[in-house]
């Protein structure tokens, strides 16, 4: 079975699986729980200012929307930062990490944007024995209008100068968790690196109304007849953080700074793609607030036996694999030609490519009177849409057209040449080719 | 004190009645509202669907099944009805295994069909739940149009003339309407007096007025009819049975097993319902299967369908097979009742085994005795009491496709017309489509 020690930061943990800030690290006796059921690492639910805490709505915290089997896709929430004293996170932290050497603890921190507020709190938190801290840099609800959260994590300056505050009075990691209520996540990114941070953590939860009641005309979750946005979270936004992921991965001036990846990461299968697309390591909430601790053993037996399949023996030998492959749409090779084709011993002929084609696309599906569905090649394009749309999963499949051959949509031989879009004879900008 | 399964002879009793509540209660439960989400969650809302194509009456299915994941069962009812007015009870009776469900992707895919009937179900019970009828009349256009026979097909007309705003007048020979709804059908498929209740509900539409105890031959005469309406349609079903030309088939104990199912229907108390202790049906169509499971399900010992050809040969389908052999009736295939033996009554059964020899069923001499106190037939229907001076095809009134017959200004549907299979939905579909034909032909 495969190690799956990883080392983030120089913090070792068991698994690379760690629970990510939000409910489910707000106090020892979950954290405990986590630890025994075998996650690897927590990032302690955000830590505010000395002084009476904040207060949650008394009314619910949650939305979600669910596929047909009440399987949720996606959850929205409006709580806030720990509503619980300093004093006690911070013995309870102190407490968990001493019984828990071997995971990492770390502690998410959101103070007002003053030098003297981190100044005050990051010595407290540095004598907890945590393993490092994660800047709240995204909560895009309550603590935002208050110029917290993802007020700071909008404005790539301020992400700097704090991360260089926490820098200057913390001598342990600082992970700086963006938002993604931006335009271009490289700026912040960029920005933390600027500060001296250490890592990124990405994404927190988007800006979102999951659901409106229509007979009480009111978004949901609905307090006193009123709702607001929230956060949204869980396996419909992986795809997205993905993006965001590979972004800076990719981006020439935060290439290599480590992140950790967060956004509905659900199986061992989320955890490593967002690995291969340069994720030291994830952070889960969603998952385990619905289905509770235990979701850790299967991505933990998921990730090992891919591991083995793959003949990986760290969780190093495959981090950032994908991030050479993630290009821009103007680098693709415009003389890759691939036709879909239909298997007719796996097609169950329900006809779905077939609607999707020729209402949608170009017609290029023909249908016969029993019901044979077959691709015209001289119309395939090769979109892909029939291959999604297709409920038999390898049914459809895209076929590379081999260099040398015509392909019958264009009448043209294909090439055996890379050509892109930048040196395409229809691009006013064109370059020549070398 | 309830008779055990022991006692001999027909007896009524032989079971509890909480025995026979839980016996005779629906054969599928009714979805909840999460089961209708999941299951209609499976479709894969087909291009041109196959399940459609497979409906006699043409039913959107894939349409309605969307509309039920979409939350509005109640348009989901509208689409089954404007298209099959008793889509309730089709959901119900259909044979979806040999008809929508059957050539489902699904099915093809992993075996198991999006459950189209049940659906179905779903949405015009949530309809039927709320009391409104979803249909109004058109203007009325004065003419009358005369349905003989309260079955599927007429009521199926009935509705869709009054509709269209012709004045309807439905006979029947019976005191109530429904026809094999109402007689034929086994009871766990149209519980809690469903197919009168929907009948009820079908009148909403107006313009239908019912007069029952009238048969034609007797109290009516098609050429009565035909003089004092605008329009005629027949849908008088089938209603002489075969006879199994057998030895002793005159014997106590001997009865059709249309007869019985019909005093079950109707049966206020089926504990007080007198089955037989050793009970042996004879036939291979849906009314064996009917009436041995019934007979199981009041509590005879011992039930056989016997029935002259192979499996495959059966009219009932396999799904009907199976549940009657999961209820513990004992399917026989290739004998043939030779005799029936007893002193007066019948105790014994006497059973040819046969063979196919050129298409035809033939006996090899080798017999074998059941006992038997008593035997169904089931051998099938037949028409009766037609009126003359009507072609006949097959032993069928003689109908077109939209169901003219020979004579000018009587139409046919249902049983007692040729073409189609005898089953609920293609009666509504033969309803239908006649009164849309008889109202082109009068409007015209």
């Amino acid at each position: 079975m495969a190690d799956l020690t990883t080392e983030f930061l120089g913090i070792k943990s068991p698994n690379p699986f760690w629970l990510a800030s939000a409910p489910p690290t707000d106090k020892e006796y979950n954290v405990r729980r986590a630890f025994e059921a075998g996650w690897g690492g927590v990032v302690w639910k955000t830590l505010g200012s000395e002084g009476p805490p904040v207060v949650n709505v008394n009314g619910p915290r949650y939305g979600a929307i669910w596929g047909a089997d009440r399987r949720l896709l996606g959850l929205n929430n409006i709580e806030l930062i720990t509503d619980r004293s300093l004093e006690t996170n911070l013995e309870e932290i102190t407490r968990v990490k001493k019984d828990y050497p071997d995971r990492a603890v770390i502690v998410s921190i959101m103070v007002p944007c003053e030098e003297e507020a981190w100044k005050a709190i990051l010595p407290k938190v540095e004598a907890t024995g945590a393993d490092g801290i994660e800047l709240n840099f995204g909560c895009p609800h309550g603590m935002a209008e208050r110029g917290m959260g993802s007020a700071v994590g909008q404005v790539p300056e301020y992400i700097q100068m704090v991360t260089e505050w926490c820098k200057k009075y913390y001598s342990k990691p600082v992970i700086v968790k963006l938002t993604p209520n931006i335009t271009d996540v490289r700026f912040p990114a960029r920005a933390a690196k600027a500060g001296g941070g250490d890592a990124v953590s990405l994404i927190n939860t988007i800006n979102s109304i999951v659901s409106v009641d229509l007979d009480n005309m009111a978004p949901e979750p609905t307090i006193g007849g009123k709702g607001t946005h929230g956060g949204y979270c869980g396996p419909a936004v992986k795809p997205i953080a993905m993006n965001m992921v590979a972004e800076i991965a990719r981006d020439p001036q935060t290439h290599g700074l480590p992140i950790s990846a967060i956004g509905g990461v659900t199986t061992w299968k989320d955890a490593a793609e967002f690995m291969a697309l340069g994720a030291g390591n994830v952070q889960v909430c969603t998952a385990a607030m619905t289905y509770g601790f235990n979701v850790v053993k299967e991505m933990i037996s998921g990730l090992s036996n891919w591991m083995d399949e793959k003949g990986y023996t760290s969780t190093q030998d495959f981090i950032g694999m994908a991030v050479p492959n993630v290009t821009d749409w103007q680098y693709l090779d415009l003389n890759y030609v691939a036709k879909a084709k239909i298997s007719q011993d796996d097609c169950i002929k329900c006809g779905r490519c077939y609607a999707a084609c020729e209402d949608t696309s170009h017609q290029a599906i023909a249908m016969s009177e029993d019901r044979t569905f077959t691709v015209k090649d001289e119309e395939c394009v090769a979109c892909n849409l029939c291959v999604n749309v297709c409920p038999v999963e390898g049914c459809i499949t895209m076929e590379e057209v081999p260099a040398g051959q015509i392909d019958l949509r264009t009448g043209k031989v294909v090439s055996d040449q890379y050509a892109n879009w930048t040196t395409h004879p229809n691009n006013p900008s064109a370059t020549a080719a070398e | 004190m309830a008779t055990s399964h022991q006692a001999s002879g027909i007896q009524a009793g032989r079971l509890s009645a909480p025995e026979i509540a839980e016996n005779f209660g629906d054969l599928h439960a009714p979805y909840d509202q999460h089961e209708a989400a999941v299951a209609a969650d499976r479709c894969y809302f087909c291009y041109d669907a196959p399940c459609m194509t497979a409906c006699p009456t043409s039913i959107d299915i894939p349409q309605f099944i969307r509309e039920i994941q979409a939350g509005h069962p109640v348009s989901a009812a509208k689409t089954i009805l404007e298209q099959n007015i008793l889509g309730g009870m089709c959901a119900r009776v259909c044979p979806t295994e040999t008809l929508c469900e059957e050539v489902c992707v699904r099915e093809t895919a992993e075996g198991k069909p999006v459950e189209i009937g049940r659906l179905q179900r779903y949405a015009t019970d949530t309809l039927m739940a709320k009391g409104v009828h979803p249909f109004t009349r058109a203007e009325g256009t004065g003419k009358r149009v005369a349905v003989v026979g309260a079955g599927p097909a007429g009521l199926s007309a009935a509705h869709r003339l009054a509709m269209l705003g012709h004045d309807v007048v439905v006979f029947d020979s019976k005191e109530k309407a429904g026809g094999l709804n109402e007689f034929g059908i086994a009871a766990y498929k149209s519980t809690n007096d469903f197919a009168a209740r929907e009948v009820e509900w079908l009148l909403q539409i107006g313009g239908i007025s019912m007069e029952y105890g009238k048969k034609l031959g007797a109290e009516l005469s098609l050429d009565a009819l035909n003089g004092a309406f605008d329009a005629v349609f027949l849908s008088i079903g089938l209603g002489g049975v075969n006879a199994l030309r057998s030895e002793g088939e005159d014997k106590d104990g001997v009865r059709d097993a249309v007869d019985f199912i019909a005093d079950l229907r109707q049966a206020e108390d089926l504990t007080a319902l007198p089955v037989g202790r050793n009970v042996v049906v004879i036939g291979g169509g849906m009314t064996a299967v009917d009436a041995a499971v019934q007979s199981k399900l009041l509590g005879a010992e011992n039930v056989t369908i016997a029935y002259r050809r192979g499996r495959e040969a059966m009219g009932a389908s396999r799904f009907e097979q199976d549940l009657a052999a999961s209820k513990g009736v004992k399917l026989m295939f290739n004998v043939m009742p030779k005799a029936i033996h007893g002193n007066g009554a019948a105790a014994e059964i006497e059973l040819e085994y046969t063979e196919i020899k050129d298409g035809r069923v033939a006996g090899t001499g080798e017999t074998v005795r059941l006992t038997a106190d008593q035997v169904f037939k089931a051998i099938g229907q037949t028409l009766e009491g037609q009126p003359d001076g009507l072609e006949i095809e097959g032993g069928k009134i003689k109908v077109s496709e939209t169901g003219r017959t020979s004579v000018a200004g009587v139409w046919a549907g249902g049983d007692c017309a040729s073409g189609g299979e005898d089953l609920t939905v293609t009666a509504v579909a033969e309803g239908r489509d006649a009164a849309m034909d008889i109202h082109s032909s009068l409007m015209g």
